[in-house]
């Protein structure tokens, strides 16, 4: 009797193949779960307070440059000082318990902990201000801000999706002046409008790896 | 023609360049270090435990892979209240002053959302001309150090600054002091008008008290030379932009001997040429050890340190100065030609030489040094003069320890660093005499020798986080303005003493500013305002120069030190640690010395043919004995120190340390006693057992690995061969016309390149440091470096030429040099290291495997690879130090200098904003080239023909390294250039036709 039979061959066949499966089944899994897609997108963290970007930005047309004041000068974008929110809420519902951390953070002087939701790794070295003055809109990043109740991720900010405007800007290229209007449509193609602003500015954005990784 | 024209490279022609005495004679050791890539292979663990601050690095080995899926929760937290003109992210500069050994320079410091980070000299202080040298750019380290004195301690235990104001409010007091009989302070000479008016407001309390400034490395014999030939001490300021020959005596003033960068800065402007017909000054050094200013030496005579008085007396004579003096002694046939030459040298140049002598030097050497200044016209010149109100600083410490040991003493005060139970000379042993004082009270910034003698410590505040004020030599008077409150509510000196004088709750704000508040004259509040944004106080009264009558014939000279027999011991500052005072430094303790490219210690350091009559080799434990003190300490040989003469970096040895000092090299002070304060005369044994020193003079060699052929790579002429054969450095070795790689367009947009001038380079170490605070470059500890991994993406090379008892020295530093056609891109797997359009070589550190095949095909040996991860243990306090537009690399990722891409980028995007104009020249400037006192490193847009990088690559004796390779390097550098006197030239310049490396 040989030591090993056709029965043999068909378990090591079948055990090879469900190994197989599993390996790739588990790599896709990884691949699938791991991607900013899946773990990214939809990311709507609670903060500390109720604040609505919808009733702020949407409802009473606040310019997005009242708070985020440095968003056109510098790298960040500024979550604003305490004082920005008491500047009207020291009349504007002055009471209200919603907006106790906010005075008592006026008051201690210490800050508000706001959930921080947009996100790219420490090796990236994203600037505000080079998006904003070349007119690439809040929209493109961050979705329609203004409809948020509370904001959460729309994008997946993963390099690929990064990559992807920097070699074909066009689309996303709007008049400066525009840049803080959620809701522009423009009255013709997008592209054509971004194109013409490209060459009037010599929009060239970075496709090399110290564009962002220094 | 072929693509190599080997005939070129021949490479046993022309004076051969080498790194260490190894190599020199081609042991086996030197080729197998060579022959590997990563020496001491990729193993992770070492059998013996690294310093102990990085002990921990093993057990950071964590999976990070899984529970990088869940996102971690950051969160935001802007401040409560704004702040004018803060914009976060963007890094505010304030100007302040720094102080060290009673120098002070000039700062601009740049703070990252309130901490600072990176330290710079301020372009407008007279002192810095917008440079500073490696110890106070690594400052900012010391303000993080982890180790440093954060409570108050009474008798060793941790007590409150409560306790000590009580206490401080009964005890100085008349009732307890009465006239201040018993009383005495000990600091640092004192540089600051607000300190000095808070000591005056002390002795005005206290009249009988006594105020000791005292430094361990200070300039007492140079005041006390001064007294000599003009009746009363004077300052000396020399002004080395002015001279066109300048001699040494054992004058390290481009090294260790100086403290401000200004003579480095004065120096280089007379030795830059930019065209063959451009002048060049000359620099003939006459020293024991083989310094930097050595190095730079056009003509250098080795002597013990304890002969240049014969040679300062010969010179002299010569120049008839001095009627009859001793004579050089026959023997020394090479000192004799220089002598002659020297003096035929500096006849011909009166009013426009300089004769320096070293601070280590008798006064007697420092007097003939000023009378031939004097003779020559250089005084008024070269050489000008200030009135001084100095006291000599050995006999008031002398003074001192007598009162502590004869119990005179009740109350002592210590503030500051100068660490006397360290430093003090041996025979007044001064840590007996301290146990004699009731109460002593030491302030500073660590827990070190004299805080723990001391019945009360007190933490300082660090200079970044205290106001004060400061003077230098020239009369510039800055504001010492802090950036961030005291991190362990520490106190400054000045504080202090307001407090003992009497001042309730003294704040050094208040004291500083009325204080200067009383001087300005018209609207004060903008005079205040515009010195703490200026950096320097215009108002302030500047020194008037004096030029007393001097008759140099009729100075009576003090007699000459008697005869060193047998050997000698140098006492030298440390290029990484000064006096000590920075052992606590990472930062500075890794930065290898810029001669002995000793990295964590210091040794003994000795002439090859001294090394051989004593029968040590490198590492061999010696025992030196002077005045019934002995130390042991490593031996070491250095090239082209002087024969029977042992120099000792002082500082080393500390027992009261933190973690990082702790065990660091040998110390020296036992040996140094108030008579032999420079030098003195030793008797050496041999002593049982090695120690294992580590230096980074073979790393990262760039010999041919496989031949072991050694290739042209600092090429050198005279300047006189220079005029000759203008091109003789990119003649040496052409580049083939070919190349096997694509080549790229790289002829639009900017195109960034560096042009390092090796004629002005000193190999100071300042770019080192730089690069390192700038780029978050980690500390790997000397068991690391002796593996070869340390992480320094500059290398400063230096090399030796000629014989090992009389070499020259060349300095050469050496970034990536940003190939064209880059042969690292070529073996990535990953493209982790891909050329940009603008033709850096960048580095994508999250792609990047760890294969390092990239630094095994680098053929400059640039790329630095991360095998543990070095970062991981920092504490938290110490992350505050990391420039935030950086990345902080991790174990497994290759680096190396990225040109400083985050400043191109800053600048690009400011370009942008302001109306999308183009970067201008000179905008965006590297960390190197920012920090370089002598600015050698010029780097901007090779793509603009007119730009300042441009300009200096189309010089005649610009030259790529190994251009055979056709590698196409960014970096070019021009050939090192020596003024030898012609009298000498046969001696040892020749015509040098090709240098080979």
């Amino acid at each position: 009797m040989p030591l090993f039979t056709r029965q043999h061959d068909l378990i090591a066949r079948a055990a090879t193949a469900l190994l197989a499966v599993g390996v790739l089944s588990g790599a896709a899994a990884y691949a699938y779960f791991s991607h900013p897609l899946v773990i990214d997108v939809g990311y709507q963290p609670h903060q500390p307070v109720p604040y609505s970007h919808k009733l702020h930005a949407g409802n009473l047309g606040m310019d997005c440059y009242y708070c985020h004041n440095t968003v056109e000068k510098a790298a960040h974008a500024a979550v604003p000082p305490t004082e920005t929110c008491m500047n009207c809420h020291v009349r504007v519902k002055p009471e209200s318990p919603l907006l106790a951390p906010v005075r008592a953070s006026y008051k201690t002087g210490q800050p508000v902990e706001w959930v921080k939701i947009h996100k790219v790794p420490d090796y990236v070295f994203f600037n505000h201000s080079a998006h904003v003055n070349a007119g690439v809109s809040c929209v493109s990043c961050h979705g329609r801000v203004d409809q948020m109740i509370e904001v959460k991720q729309v994008q997946p900010l993963s390099m690929g999706w990064c990559v992807d405007c920097h070699r074909n800007p066009a689309a996303k290229i709007r008049p400066t002046e525009l840049v803080t209007n959620l809701a522009w449509t423009p009255d013709r193609d997008p592209a054509e409008i971004g194109r013409e602003l490209i060459a009037q500015k010599k929009i060239a954005p970075p496709v090399n790896c110290s564009g962002c990784h220094r | 023609m072929s693509l190599v024209n080997i005939t070129k490279m021949a490479p046993k022609s022309g004076p051969q360049y080498w790194r260490s005495l190894q190599e020199l004679s081609g042991t086996s050791q030197f080729r197998d270090w060579v022959s590997q890539e990563f020496p001491g292979g990729s193993e992770l663990f070492e059998g013996e435990s690294r310093r102990n601050v990085l002990k921990l690095m093993a057990a950071s080995f964590g999976l990070a892979g899984l529970s990088a899926c869940r996102r971690p929760e950051d969160k935001i937290l802007p401040l409560a209240k704004g702040v004018e003109d803060l914009v976060p992210g963007k890094p505010f500069l304030y100007n302040t002053a720094y102080t060290l050994g009673g120098q002070v320079m000039g700062l601009t410091v740049e703070a990252h959302d309130g901490r600072p980070t990176k330290i710079e000299g301020h372009a407008a202080h007279p002192q810095s001309l917008g440079a500073v040298g490696a110890f106070a750019q690594a400052s900012v380290l010391g303000l993080y150090d982890p180790d440093r004195s954060q409570q108050v301690l009474r008798d060793g235990k941790p007590a409150k600054w409560s306790d000590w104001d009580a206490f401080a409010a009964t005890q100085f007091t008349a009732d307890k002091l009465g006239q201040g009989e018993g009383l005495r302070i000990v600091s640092e000479k004192v540089v600051s008008p607000a300190l000095a008016d808070r000591g005056a407001a002390l002795a005005a309390k206290f009249p009988k008290s006594v105020w000791v400034s005292y430094d361990p490395i200070n300039d007492d014999n140079a005041y006390e030379g001064s007294a000599v030939v003009f009746g009363k001490a004077h300052n000396v300021h020399y002004h080395y932009d002015k001279a066109d020959v300048v001699v040494s005596l054992d004058a390290d003033f481009l090294g260790g001997d100086s403290k401000t960068p200004l003579a480095i800065k004065q120096f280089s402007k007379k030795r830059r040429v930019s065209k063959e017909s451009d002048s060049m000054n000359r620099l003939y050094v006459v020293e024991s050890q083989f310094s930097l200013t050595g190095a730079m030496a056009d003509h250098r005579v080795r002597t013990r340190s304890a002969d240049v008085d014969a040679f300062a007396g010969a010179l002299a004579r010569e120049l008839g100065v001095v009627a009859d003096l001793s004579v050089l002694g026959g023997a020394a046939d090479k000192a004799q030609k220089t002598l002659m030459a020297m003096v035929r040298d500096l006849k011909a140049n009166g009013g426009k030489s300089i004769v320096v002598a070293g601070p280590r030097q008798p006064a007697r050497v420092h007097a003939l040094a000023l009378m031939i200044n004097v003779a020559l016209g250089n005084v008024g010149q070269t050489v000008t003069l200030t009135a001084s109100n100095w006291t000599s600083q050995t006999a008031a410490l002398k003074a001192l320890a007598a009162d502590l040991s004869a119990g005179k003493v009740t109350t002592l005060v210590v503030l500051g660093n100068a660490n006397p139970v360290f430093t003090a000379p041996a025979d007044l042993d001064f840590a007996a005499a301290m146990k004699k004082v009731p109460v002593s009270v030491h302030l500073g910034l660590e827990v070190d020798e004299t805080a723990v003698a001391a019945k009360w410590h007190l933490p300082e505040a660090h200079y970044l986080e205290a106001w004060g004020d400061a003077v230098s030599a020239d009369g510039t008077a800055s504001v010492q303005q802090p950036l961030i409150a005291p991190l362990y509510g520490g106190r400054s000196a000045l504080e202090l003493t307001a407090q003992l004088a009497g001042d309730k709750a003294p704040k050094g704000y208040e004291i500083v500013r009325a204080a200067w508040l009383k001087q300005f004259a018209g609207d004060k509040e903008a005079a205040w305002r515009k010195a703490l944004h200026d950096g320097v106080i215009a108002a302030a009264a500047k020194p008037v120069e004096v030029k007393p009558a001097v008759d140099v014939k009729k100075v009576q000279l003090p007699a000459a030190a008697p005869k060193v027999a047998g050997v000698e011991v140098v006492f030298v500052p440390d290029a990484s640690i000064y006096d000590g005072r920075f052992a606590n430094n990472a930062w500075l303790q890794e930065a290898p010395d810029p001669m002995t490219k000793l990295v964590w210690d210091n040794a003994a350091m000795m002439s090859v043919a001294t090394a051989k009559q004593l029968g040590v080799v490198d590492g061999d434990l010696i025992k030196l004995t002077s005045a019934g003190k002995t130390i042991e300490i490593a031996a070491m040989t250095q090239p082209g120190q002087a024969d029977n003469s042992i120099s000792i970096a002082l500082g080393y040895g500390r027992t009261e340390v933190g973690r990082v000092g702790k065990g660091a090299g040998f110390n020296a002070y036992p040996l140094r006693s108030t008579a032999k304060l420079g030098f003195g005369e030793v008797t050496v044994a041999k002593g049982s057992g090695t120690y294992k020193l580590i230096t980074t003079q073979e790393h990262h060699s760039m010999v041919e690995p496989l031949t072991g052929h050694k290739r042209p790579i600092v090429l050198e002429g005279t300047l006189e061969f220079w005029r000759r054969e203008p091109h003789f450095a990119p003649e040496t070795v052409e580049a083939p016309d070919e190349s096997i790689y694509g080549v790229h367009d790289y002829s639009k947009g900017y195109q960034w390149g560096m042009s390092i001038d090796l004629a002005t380079c000193i190999g100071c170490n300042a770019c080192v440091v730089a690069c390192v605070a700038e780029n978050n470059i980690p500390v790997v500890g000397k068991v690391q470096v002796g593996n070869g991994r340390e992480m320094h993406w500059i290398r400063m090379d230096r090399y030796y030429t000629g014989s090992e008892d009389d070499p020259q020295a060349v300095m050469q530093p050496l970034n990536c040099q940003q190939c064209e056609a880059a042969p690292c891109e070529s073996v990535c797997p990953v493209a982790a290291t891909v050329h940009s359009p603008e033709g850096l070589n960048d580095m994508a550190y999250n792609r990047c495997v760890g294969t390092r095949y990239c630094a095994n095909n680098c053929p400059y040996k640039v790329r630095r690879f991360n095998f543990l991860n070095y970062h991981k243990t920092m504490t938290e306090v110490e992350k505050l130090a990391s420039n935030p537009d950086v990345t902080v690399r991790m174990r497994g990722v290759m680096e190396k200098c990225t040109y400083c891409v985050q400043r191109i980028q800053e600048k690009r995007i400011q370009a942008k904003l302001e109306g999308r104009r183009p970067i201008r020249d000179g905008e965006v400037v590297t960390a190197c080239q920012q920090a370089c006192p002598a600015e050698a490193i010029v780097f901007g847009n090779v793509n603009d023909p007119e730009s300042k990088v441009s300009l200096l690559k189309k010089q005649s004796r610009n030259y790529a390294l190994l251009p055979d390779l056709n590698t196409r390097p960014r970096t070019t550098f021009l050939a090192k250039l020596r003024n030898p006197n012609p009298e000498l030239s046969g001696e040892t310049a020749g015509a040098p036709k090709e240098h080979h490396g």
